[in-house]
């Protein structure tokens, strides 16, 4: 499928060539050389011999020149593949497996095997620049900090610090993210955010609210433990191609799998068995596998007994899902539905795979919950070879979600509340009055619910919807003004939906700050003709730190090359940024400036002095520096070293990684596993709701983790808690002098939870998962069909929410949208997806020649039946017209692999916008090779109703020839 | 003496394209040229099956065969080389060769065919071993430092595999007997027809 026009062709032939292939000057030169040596090659006039430009010198690998290897960690997707950097003299000029990492075992995608290019970095931000009447001037840092830091200044003196929004990275480093979190609480805003939100953000809220965590409980190597695997709407073939590798070990080892997807995708076609579903119909199709689970008797019960609460009310909505139902709800046949039921009870343990099929939609709180109920029906959960093991998307946004840029929260899940900011304050070390003041304290807004709060305890407006805090009228929002201005660090637009009205927003801003490698289809999608502000940003290459993968994993990423061209790092940038607005001193207090760069090692320390919630305690810098070093130890299915020093210890240190340092945990390879002790990496259900809930047991009965002092449930550890059980002489003096009064989430001594262990109990408790969140729109998970939907009828039977007034600081549409009948006019749904050598908004893959060259053209699959119908032959121009209008002219790509009905983009296009190429508007030699129609541009409105997550899954369209 | 081969498991190739990316990377070679590619068969279907290739390096070559100034010579350990000073870009090889792996990058006089490339089995060619000049030929030469093609070292799903023919096979026999024949041997699946095509 791939076609290559004359006019791509001529794209790439307009970048200086290199010294690989033959062009006629150094044809001629070798011929001199073959037929009488260098002596002839001297006497050939100099322009006939061409020389190498110093970015063709560059990057040849030189002989006799010592190579040094460097190992870092992909910048890509989660799955956390080792990169070994070959550098001689600080150029990047080889590429090798890293064989001895446990997680890829030297494996890479096109993606991984194409890194070296951000050394060549042809297309990178070279220096800062901003847009002056339509073109792009020069600026020195000096002058880009300087004019930034007037602007934000002046938007905080008149319209209060919740003016601007900040939008962090999940491809910052875990320093790098939690210091964007920690600048825009002291610049005294919540409006941060990250890709997280518009990824897997349902997937957090909805999991950590069934059993206390809402993380992968697995990883993808414990993968060869399972016996049947179930993929619903995730692709791991191009979404995560190297877990593949542990997919398909696993199917070698006698694992069934089955793929549940709107498409026939390159993961299905690896697949045991194939289902397919109708975009945004998983509730139902999941309800439909527990109807035969239960009708036959092939539930845990004794599972379901000890660990599980609420499972009868599940039980009461199946009833309302018989087969017939399901089937025409989900379109997939009830013998598909039977048969994969059948196949995830007989084939345990077993686990459940989910990615952005399952989270975009704007019911992914009840999709999430649901795949959880599954697993918790047939016991499938704290178990090698079960669990939900969620394949989070970019490199490090497992930990930027974890202690990074989220807006309803600060690091480590604490939330917002005057607890969680006063305990965040003592580890910072200033004073909590002097951070609230950083805030508009001036009046309360509306925090929904009937609840009125300051801005410092409401969950900031998020990336999803950033927009809205632009072009919403003022008054309807919770917070004084309007954004005026944004500043991306790390984070592409066109993944966000609605571009047609993304663009008015970014020409009603003031400013458009992008820090960014590259300049990001932001920099050229809307007609401004003045205030964009480019700032050169590096990759994670020209730094080092830690990234969390997937599996909880921390990983060490050793610096590879300096900083290219003027790009500085994230932390160094904030560092610069902070000192202009006045917040420097404060903002690092307790981490050592060397030069401009804030040290990471401290940054790692003082989240290792804060976070511990989720336990990112016992990682510290030199932990994971050891491991690294030792990697080839780690047994490469369990994740453990076996011998060397760092044996016993898991790889990563996956969190939870209890108390501090010195106490060595291991980590937690496995969520929930109670065959093992604390001690050693075994783990309850969190006790995070309560201990009983209308008169019935939320803690455990009868099931403990191995070895534990208490042998029944238990609530989460508080000082007072080892007063009663006569564990509180067992801490120092010191330690008791920090629990008093706390608990092991605000100890900061660590005391609490080393005790706890000590008598391996899990300091957060012990507790059932619970399948009815009390506090969510549909405590019970509901199915609710899609905002735009092509079956009306289901939405009168199935519908959903009503509209409301302030739900994270904005108005929120459901049911207006949904009352009307779009699908007439917009027959088709509208999806959209990944491809393997593209990832995220594309700007810096794009800008790759190898990846470039694989993925010339934006496309958009369509059943033959469709094009049929709408006259459209493969590979010509179509309009894909979105249902709110937007419209975007791409290719079609004819193709059985969608059903009919259903329409598929990429979604890693950009610099094109409603037809027009915008080649001409990137700076000077960075216009990325490869640009297209961003399916943003069509997509339309539709918001979680928990978390603000996109609905980007399931959306209307029609196309037409072009 | 090693006989070098290379396999690519299609139980196991995922498309990724991670191989060729390997490739394109290690010998810089020119944008309109890919060594290593994917072959997709039924895509978007059952049956979907995709297959990494390159030079296969055949035993008897037909490249070798038709080449009209025999610019090709086969290592040793197998691999088939040329002599890119030798060859005059008549494309005989590109005709004779059944996987497609001679290929041409259109920079020659008159936009011409210019010197064939192709897959080198990251052993690079004629000139001295790891010099700069082969480099610049004929990409890195990973066989003289004792190391294997890095399309297959890198390969995401270890589908490709390259080296000593001998242990290919023994590890792709060790994958058969390990899969139990999967999918093609016959089981209760295709005895009773359950998994109907209806999705």
């Amino acid at each position: 499928m791939k076609n290559f026009t004359n006019r791509w062709l001529t794209r790439i032939e307009d970048e200086p060539v290199r010294r690989k292939g033959i062009d006629r000057r150094s044809f001629l030169r070798r011929s001199g050389v073959a037929l009488g040596g260098g002596a002839l090659l001297g006497m050939l006039p100099p322009t006939v011999v061409r020389r190498a430009t110093a970015a063709e010198k560059q990057n040849t690998p030189q002989e006799d020149v010592t190579i040094e290897k460097r190992r870092s960690v992909c910048t890509h997707c989660s799955v956390g593949c080792g990169v070994i950097a070959e550098v001689q003299n600080g150029v990047w000029t080889g590429q090798e497996p890293d064989f001895e990492s446990p997680l890829n075992l030297g494996a890479h995608c096109s993606k991984g095997a194409s890194v070296r290019h951000h050394g060549l970095g042809s297309r990178r931000l070279k220096h800062p620049m901003k847009l002056e009447n339509g073109s792009w001037k020069r600026l020195s840092w000096e002058q880009a900090i300087d004019e930034i830091g007037d602007k934000l200044l002046e938007i905080r003196e008149t319209s209060g610090p919740d003016s601007i929004f900040w939008c962090g990275s999940s491809k910052a480093s875990n320093e790098g993210s939690y210091l964007q979190r920690k600048f825009a609480a002291f610049w005294g805003s919540n409006n941060i955010d990250h890709q997280a939100r518009i990824c897997h953000s349902t997937t957090v809220a909805g999991v950590a609210s069934t059993w206390g965590y809402g993380a992968m409980t697995n990883s993808y190597n414990d993968m060869h433990n399972s016996k049947a695997m179930l993929f619903v709407g995730s692709n791991a073939a191009e979404a995560h191609p190297v877990a593949m590798q542990h997919i398909l070990r696993g199917k070698e080892n006698g694992a069934v799998m089955i793929v549940v997807d709107p498409r026939y995708t390159r993961t299905a076609a690896h697949a045991d068995i194939f289902g397919r579903l109708r975009p945004g119909t998983d509730v139902p199709f999941i309800y439909g596998l527990l109807w035969h689970i239960f009708k036959n008797g092939w539930e845990d019960k004794e599972y379901i007994d000890s660990r599980v609460w609420a499972m009868d009310d599940i039980k009461a909505e199946v009833e309302n899902w018989p087969p017939e139902k399901v089937e025409n709800v989900t379109g997939m046949s009830r013998d598909r539905v039977e048969e994969i039921a059948r196949t995830m009870a007989e084939n345990r343990p077993g686990t459940i795979v989910w990615c952005m099929g399952g989270t975009q939609h704007h019911i992914g709180n009840n999709i999430t919950r649901i795949f959880c109920v599954l697993q918790l029906a047939l016991g499938n959960i704290g178990k090698s070879g079960g669990g939900a093991n969620i394949f989070r998307g970019h490199d490090n946004v497992q930990g930027a979600t974890d202690v990074g840029p989220n807006s309803h929260t600060l690091p480590g899940y604490y939330g917002l509340s005057e607890g969680a900011w006063k305990h965040w304050a003592r580890v910072w070390g200033v004073e909590y009055q002097w951070l609230r003041d950083r805030f508009d304290m001036s009046r309360k807004y509306d925090a929904g619910n009937g609840e009125m709060k300051y801005t410092m305890n409401i969950q900031g407006i998020p990336v999803s919807r950033w927009i809205d805090g632009v072009i919403e009228s003022g008054e309807n929002l919770s917070q004084q003004d309007n954004f005026r201005a944004v500043f991306f660090q790390g984070h592409a637009c066109n993944s966000q939906t609605r571009g047609t009205e993304m663009k008015v927003a970014l020409e009603k801003l003031e400013m458009v700050v992008i820090s960014d490698p590259y300049p990001t289809h932001m920099s050229v999608m809307s007609d401004r003709q003045d205030g964009i502000y480019l700032l050169p940003t590096s990759t994670q290459f020209e730094t080092y730190g830690s990234v969390t993968a997937s599996n909880r994993s921390l990983q060490w990423r050793e610096k590879i090359l300096e900083p290219l061209y003027e790009s500085k790092p994230d932390h160094v940038i904030l560092y610069l940024l902070a000192k202009k607005l006045g917040f420097a001193d404060e903002l690092f207090k307790n981490i050592r400036i060397e030069g401009e760069e804030p040290l990471i090692e401290d940054i790692l320390r003082e989240i290792n002095r804060g976070t511990w919630t989720i336990g990112y305690t016992g990682q510290s810098p030199e932990r994971l520096k050891l491991q690294a070093t030792h990697r080839g130890d780690f047994n490469t299915t369990t994740l453990l070293a076996e011998g060397g020093p760092c044996d016993g210890e898991y790889y990563g240190l996956p969190w939870p990684c209890w108390g501090n340092p010195e106490m060595k945990h291991p980590g937690t390879p496995i969520l929930y596993d109670p065959s093992k002790p604390v001690s050693e990496g075994g783990l309850t259900f969190r006790a995070r709701f309560g201990t009983e809930r209308n008169g019935e047991n939320l803690l455990a009965e009868g099931v403990y983790s191995q070895g534990s002092d208490i042998k029944d449930g238990y609530p989460e550890f508080t000082g007072d808690l080892l007063k009663k059980l006569g564990w509180w002489q067992e801490l120092s003096a010191e330690e008791q002098g920090s629990a008093e009064g706390r608990n092991w989430k605000t100890d900061l001594s660590g005391g609490i939870q080393r005790v706890a262990i000590a008598h391996e109990c899990a300091p957060f408790g012990n507790a059932k998962a619970r399948c009815k969140v009390w506090e969510y729109p549909d405590p019970v998970p509901l199915h609710r069909e899609p905002l735009y939907t092509p079956r009306y009828d289901l939405a009168q039977e199935y519908p959903t929410y009503q509209d409301r007034k302030a739900f994270w600081r904005l108005p929120t549409r459901y049911m207006s949208i949904q009352e009307d009948n779009h699908s007439l006019k917009y027959p088709l749904v509208f999806t959209s997806g990944r491809l393997v050598e593209y990832e995220g908004g594309g700007g810096e893959t794009r800008s790759n020649v190898w990846l470039a060259k694989l993925q010339p053209e934006m496309f958009a699959e369509i059943n033959p039946k469709d094009a049929n119908n709408a006259g459209i032959s493969h590979w010509q121009y179509i309009w894909l017209e979105g249902a709110e209008g937007g419209r975007i002219k791409v290719r079609a790509m004819v193709t059985p692999r969608v059903g009919p009905g259903v329409v598929w983009t990429p979604f890693h296009f950009g610099g094109w916008f409603q037809g027009k190429d915008l080649g001409d508007k990137y700076p000077d030699g960075t216009a990325p090779y490869v640009r297209g129609e961003a399916c943003n541009t069509a997509t339309t409105y539709g918001y979680d109703s928990v978390t603000q997550m996109q609905e980007t899954k399931a959306t209307l369209c029609r196309i037409s020839p072009a | 003496m090693a006989r070098m081969k290379f396999l690519c498991d299609t139980e196991r190739c995922i498309e990724c394209n991670g191989c060729v990316t390997a490739c394109n990377n290690e010998h810089d070679v020119p944008e309109s040229i890919n060594r290593r590619h994917v072959v997709t068969l039924r895509d978007g279907t059952r049956g979907e099956k995709s297959m990494s290739v390159a030079c296969m390096h055949c035993t008897d070559a037909p490249c070798a065969a038709v080449c009209p100034v025999d610019c090709f010579y086969t290592t040793p350990d197998g691999i088939v080389l040329h002599d890119k000073e030798l060859c005059i870009g008549c494309g005989y090889c590109f005709y004779a060769c059944p996987f497609g792996a001679p290929q041409f990058p259109e920079k020659g006089a008159f936009n011409a065919r210019s010197k064939m490339d192709k897959c080198t089995f990251c052993a690079g060619g004629p000139l001295p071993d790891n010099s700069a000049a082969e480099y610049e030929q004929y990409g890195r030469n990973r066989i003289a430092e004792g190391k294997l093609p890095l399309c297959a070292e890198m390969c995401s799903t270890k589908a490709l595999l390259a080296g000593d023919g001998n242990m290919v096979s023994d590890i792709y026999r060790k994958r058969i007997v390990n899969r139990g024949g999967r999918p093609d041997m016959w089981r209760w699946q295709t005895a009773y027809e359950f998994s109907d095509n209806k999705e």
